[in-house]
């Protein structure tokens, strides 16, 4: 699939950054964020029921395909699908591109769904940050957490297979080490170490993208 | 923002992540990234990694009424689930575990006091209140335990533990905790497991005091 890229409105509010010697308007260089974000944008700021339209055809199919990986049925994956996808309308305020991209604040919204579903009490989850009075969106540090996705979505998809559904494994489901060998018939130190392989080479990755 | 200098190990934000961990746990680890910057950001890595797999989730059709159920209801009035702010020294995980309420302590003696928050079979979460300069019998681990400060500090074999920090037990640590001149020491401890006193009394005392 290809990742069609819109220009970011945000840029042309910006101040001028120095380049080297010469001073440039960052809206000449035109950043681009993906399309999920630039929906999430949309339906943050301006509840914008097209771009929730484009998000939910993204992600709908996708968190079904991800939740009944988790060992639940088809009806009630779309049940949680729902909660989930109305969480996002209702939550889009908290979405803060700088922190997190799209699919990993959709992610975190997801497991918090499931795992209350599960309990009678709702999952403790960390105090939000204050957010500072006028805060401007930056466009680089919109577009490098949107350029660290694309990156860590390759280094995904140069695993191996074993490595990529041990890693699935380890974060989708309500699944100890043990239970996760249990599934697979592999004992468990097979699996610990290949987690840890595969994670040391998302880490890698990761690493290479932030220093 | 304090100087936090001991943080969550890093499986255990992945467990965090991913909802492999008990509610015990859980609250102490979302009370630590209250706390701590240096964690949220690890989590936010976590994350970003359960997003990217869920980014190159295979699609899974959903049915053709869900996205019409998900626009009917995006109007309707619905009620945020309540959200705990800080209470003085309690980040918002811990008064949320705590129901709003202050805790009741409970002498252990020699002025240490607790409040346990919560226990089941899956372990024990509980506040301790410790004077300045007092000694916690010296205990070892059945399993794993972590210990959240939450104003003063103290001490033991392995180091210093201030505000914010956390320290883990597991089987190999038999340690003397002592608080540290200055206010009482007040920590958050969850475990997986009862835990086992060497001092004979502390161990007739552990079915009543549930520790
Ligand atoms: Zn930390």
């Amino acid at each position: 699939m290809t990742q069609q890229c819109f220009d970011i409105p945000y840029a042309m509010t910006l101040t001028p950054i120095a380049v080297g010697r010469e001073r440039k308007l960052v809206t000449n260089k035109r950043p681009k964020v993906s399309e999920q974000t630039e929906w999430m944008l949309a339906v943050r700021d301006s509840r914008d029921r097209d771009a929730f339209s484009h998000l939910f055809d993204y992600f709908a199919p996708r968190l079904k395909g991800f939740i009944i990986k988790t060992g639940v049925s088809g009806a009630q994956a779309e049940e949680i699908v729902q909660d989930v996808m109305l969480t996002v309308w209702r939550k889009s305020a908290q979405f803060d591109p700088h922190r997190a991209q799209v699919s990993a604040w959709i992610y975190q919204i997801a497991r918090n769904r499931q795992i209350d579903m599960m309990r009678k009490d709702a999952r403790p989850i960390p105090e939000e940050l204050k957010a500072e009075p006028h805060q401007e969106d930056d466009a680089m540090q919109i577009l490098a957490m949107d350029q660290e996705a694309q990156k860590l979505k390759h280094a995904i998809s140069k695993l191996s297979k074993d490595q990529r559904v041990a890693i699935e494994q380890a974060y989708l489901g309500e699944l100890t080490h043990q239970e996760i060998s249990d599934q697979s018939g592999v004992p468990l130190g097979t699996i610990k170490s290949r987690i840890r392989l595969g994670l040391e080479r998302l880490r890698l990755e990761l690493k290479g993208l932030r220093s | 923002m304090t100087h936090v200098q001991h943080h969550i190990p890093d499986a255990m934000l992945k467990a965090y992540a991913s909802g492999n961990i008990s509610p015990h746990f859980a609250t102490l680890v979302a009370a630590h990234i209250s706390m701590c910057e240096i964690c949220r950001v690890a989590l936010g890595a976590h994350e970003a990694v359960g997003g990217a797999l869920l980014d190159v989730t295979k699609a899974v059709d959903v049915s053709s009424s869900l996205k019409t159920d998900v626009f009917s209801k995006l109007d309707a009035p619905f009620t945020p689930k309540p959200v705990f702010d800080r209470s003085g020294i309690y980040p918002g995980p811990i008064v949320q575990a705590m129901k709003g309420q202050e805790p009741r302590w409970k002498s252990l003696g020699m002025g240490i006091r607790q409040h346990i928050i919560s226990y089941d079979k899956q372990g024990s979460l509980r506040l301790l209140y410790i004077p300045a300069g007092q000694a916690v019998p010296e205990h070892g681990h059945n399993g794993l335990e972590l210990t959240l400060v939450l104003q003063g500090s103290f001490s033991d074999e392995t180091g210093q533990f201030g505000v914010g920090d956390v320290e883990v037990g597991d089987e190999d640590l038999a340690h003397v905790p002592t608080a540290d001149a200055g206010p009482p020491c007040i920590c958050l401890a969850a475990t997986d497991a009862s835990l086992r006193f060497a001092g004979l009394i502390p161990r007739m005392l552990q079915p009543i005091f549930k520790i």
